[in-house]
């Protein structure tokens, strides 16, 4: 491929996704099957973009899977995994053993050899870890009772694809071409292949935990932005070459090593770097899988291969619909599992083409069953919309029912942006408060103190969109914008406009300048670091000289709401001289005119509280 | 001898004649402890352990304040609020001012004619303090009867040396435990028993 047509199908995809996602999005379809369907269209069976390279980058955008499962491991701290136990194990085991053993018998009950229908057995039980999980996201079903059981059975099933892996060989025929090469474990006897394995799951533990973070420290202290970025890409390939030179699944090793880094302080900052790939590969995959549905073969016999679809999808269903009862889920949350999570998985296609090349089944099958899967993707995100629309309206009654009863997870209601001179105070008042607040700062040797002091506190821009909503902006209340210069300032402040109109935003400032600046955004609440400080010294001053302390503090207080009328009238004043504000001359006509103001009009009324020469004028009358 | 405290409180001093008059004729009064609450606290935020570590050391506790709105400033009652507290001051297990003295020191602008039935006021100056007796009583106290300056409005700047005296001698009284109980049973101010 020269360059020319890799920018050219770069370009096609790129554009099919720009036109489809947005106008499946407006439909009501998902973006999932925005994807798909941009796949389908530019598919060699519609406009002939793509050819037979779609296959290629199936397995390239596959990459995108393994890096969703790295960052749903780090938002999941270790004791989440630990309290999901039960369902994985329970769950996700008797979702892969029934649904095996189910399909096992009807292949074998419809002719198949055995060792075909088991294949076809274990390949079909999969469920698809990137369709179930990014639909869920999309409609923010995650958090629900069906959504963790999904996600506990998707988990459990790509730690099953290693033992699957493992079985496949034994069931090709005698004679026919051995698996893909695995790596360096297929040459070591089985114990060593197994020290092997735990070797490299305690190998990301303990470099997750003893050498990634002090890394991170290095590279976070060179304040090169794309370097962070490079890191990260570098930790979940690092991880996934890893995993597949010891022959287990790259997700799984990237999910394990997302859930090591959870508790880390770079996290918000590793999850807003790594996004925007794992995104765009996802998107590539979703195109891939739409592209290499053969509309040939279905087109040819379709009835027979929208039954087959349907019966996959209807056993897998039921298998899971009865899992969901055993385990009490309520009604709707069962449905919504079970339709859910009835396609068959990406992994099939790896299955699939492994058993066509050692012989398990004859091309004619594995062609129609790769169809078959695809399909079931594609309808994967159509049953969801179904469940939506039709189903769970049904059930809105019991839900909100069941939502009421379930503890919130309450994310911090306190952002502060900037943990520097003024954002250490207002960080310590509130946490001494028992105020939980997420602290994000751009200092890493500040970040490690307070991680030192078991405080939560994350590296990363806070004028990025994407480390704000991974900070929990979209359900915090207030964000302190405490940043060191001006520019920072402001940018965060432009963002969180633009994007978190949720927030209440109390912004420090400098100078009257920056002041200025921060009013012409609309800022309500602006601090200036100097002011109140400027007036404590001010009364202690008068105190010292003989005032009363209670007309010190007054006068005080007094002033500081007179100033600051002040700075809202002379703002308000300002005209298109602004821009020269920054020379020390204007600054300083600026304070002459503070001052002058002062002197026109009498700020303290002195004359009037607690006066009784009034009084005691009229008594004297009387 | 008995421990005598002063709290005192005048939002704007600089304006008093006769409060400045009357603390400065006592400033080297032994056994008298002048604590001046806005000058303590000017933010009003009252130190609950620090005013009931000062009130167990005195038997003798005086509210000396300007009689504004039939009442006190604003800081006694927060004084109130914050240091009184349930179960130390009051209630089953309230007993740390047990046997203690409460009373005011106030000055009123008005003459003492215009506090009585039918006057000017329509009440008289014990009726208006009733919430302070019913205070020191709810907290095992016994209440005194109040040092009153009246007609502060009216007052010469000649009249103001007799009023300090006045209170001095009261405050050496109450200290050396001059007044019999009944006397002050029988008082309706504390300047009747210096005359």
């Amino acid at each position: 491929m020269n360059e020319h047509s890799f920018f050219f199908t770069a370009m096609i995809y790129l554009a099919a996704a720009v036109v489809c996602v947005p106008v499946a999005k407006k439909l009501g379809l998902g973006a999932v099957l925005g994807y798909l369907l941009a796949g389908i269209f530019i598919g060699p069976d519609v406009m002939g973009f793509i050819g037979a390279e779609g296959q290629d980058i199936l397995h390239f955008a596959e990459f995108g899977v393994v890096m969703m499962l790295f960052l749903i491991g780090i938002e999941l701290e270790p004791a989440l995994l630990w309290k999901l136990r039960a369902p994985i194990i329970g769950m996700g085991g008797l979702q892969v053993l029934i649904t095996t053993a189910v399909i096992t018998l009807l292949m074998y009950w419809l002719g198949q050899p055995l060792r075909a229908a088991l294949a076809l057995g274990m390949t079909l039980s999969l469920s698809s870890t990137a369709i179930v999980l990014q639909s869920l996201k999309e409609k923010g079903l995650i958090p629900s009772a069906a959504g963790q059981s999904a996600f506990s059975v998707l988990l459990f099933q790509d730690i099953a694809v290693i033992p699957i892996l493992a079985v496949f060989p034994l069931l090709a025929p005698p004679g026919a071409a051995a698996m893909e090469e695995h790596g360096l474990r297929n040459s070591l006897p089985g114990w060593a292949q197994t020290l092997m394995v735990m070797g490299a799951v305690i190998l990301i533990i303990l470099a997750g935990r003893y050498l990634v973070r002090p890394l991170m420290r290095v590279v976070a202290r060179t304040r090169v932005r794309e370097l962070f970025t490079t890191f990260a890409l570098l930790l979940v390939v690092g991880i996934s070459v890893l995993m597949t030179l010891v022959g287990l699944s790259p997700a799984l090793g990237a999910f394990l090593g997302g859930v090591v880094l959870a508790n880390s302080e770079y996290k918000h900052e590793l999850e807003s770097d790594i996004e925007p790939f794992k995104g765009l590969l996802l998107g590539l995959f979703f195109i891939a899988v739409g592209a290499s549905i053969d509309f040939e073969l279905i087109l040819s016999q379709p009835w027979r291969m929208l039954g087959l679809v349907m019966a996959l999808m209807t056993v897998k269903c039921l298998v899971l619909l009865a899992l969901g009862r055993l385990f009490r889920l309520s009604a709707d949350q069962n449905l919504l599992f079970g339709f859910g999570l009835s396609q068959v998985g990406e992994f099939a296609f790896v299955l699939l083409a492994f058993t066509r090349q050692s012989g398990i089944l004859p091309a004619d099958i594995t062609g129609m069953m790769t169809a078959a899967v695809a399909l079931s993707m594609a309808f994967t995100p159509l049953v969801i919309m179904i469940y939506e629309k039709l189903l769970q309206p049904r059930f809105t009654i019991t839900k909100s029912a069941a939502r009421e009863a379930d503890p919130i997870t309450a994310k911090n209601p306190v952002i502060l942006a900037g943990f520097g001179r003024a954002g250490n105070i207002t960080g310590r008042f509130l946490l001494a408060n028992g105020v939980r607040t997420t602290i994000l700062d751009l200092d890493s040797d500040r970040i490690d103190l307070l991680h030192n002091l078991g405080i939560q506190a994350y590296y990363g821009d806070a004028s990025r969109y994407d480390l704000l909503l991974a900070a929990g902006a979209a359900d915090a209340k207030v964000i302190i914008i405490a940043a060191d210069s001006i520019d920072q300032t402001t940018e965060i402040v432009k963002v969180v406009r633009k994007h978190f109109p949720n927030l209440q935003m109390l912004v420090k400032a400098e100078s009257i300048p920056d002041v200025f600046d921060l009013m012409e955004l609309g800022v309500l609440h602006i601090y200036r670091e100097s002011l109140d400080t400027s007036l404590r010294m001010g009364a202690d001053a008068l105190r010292i000289l003989g005032y009363r302390a209670y007309h010190a503090q007054r006068a005080a207080s007094t002033f500081r709401q007179h100033d600051e009328k002040a700075l809202k009238e002379l703002s308000a004043l300002r005209d298109d001289k602004k821009t020269y504000l920054n020379t020390f001359r204007e600054r300083i006509e600026e304070i002459a005119r503070l001052i002058n103001r002062d002197n026109v009009k009498p700020w303290n009324n002195d004359t009037v509280s607690w006066d009784e020469s009034s009084l005691i004028a009229e008594a004297k009358q009387e | 001898m008995a421990r005598i405290l002063i709290l005192f409180a005048h939002p704007a001093l600089e304006r008093s004649r006769i409060h400045a008059g009357l603390l400065h004729s006592i400033r080297d009064l032994q056994g008298v402890t002048l604590h001046d609450l806005y000058e303590a606290y000017p933010d009003l935020n009252v130190d609950p352990d620090r005013e009931q570590a000062l009130l167990q050391q005195h038997d003798i506790i005086l509210l000396q304040h300007p009689f504004y709105w039939y009442s006190a400033p604003a800081i006694i009652k927060q004084w109130q609020d914050l240091v009184l507290e349930h179960g130390w001051a009051y209630g089953h297990t309230g007993t740390a001012l047990q046997g203690k003295q409460l009373g005011n020191v106030i000055s009123t602008g008005g003459m003492k004619s215009a506090y009585v039935r039918g006057g000017h006021h329509g009440y008289t100056i014990r009726e208006f303090l009733l919430p302070f007796e019913q205070t020191a009583r709810l907290c095992n106290m016994n209440y005194l009867p109040p040092f009153v300056i009246h007609g502060t409005h009216r007052m010469e700047r000649s009249d103001m040396p007799y009023c300090c005296q006045q209170y001095r001698q009261m405050l050496e009284g109450l200290r050396d435990d001059r007044y019999t109980p009944a006397a002050l049973a029988e008082a309706v101010y504390l300047n009747e028993l210096m005359m």
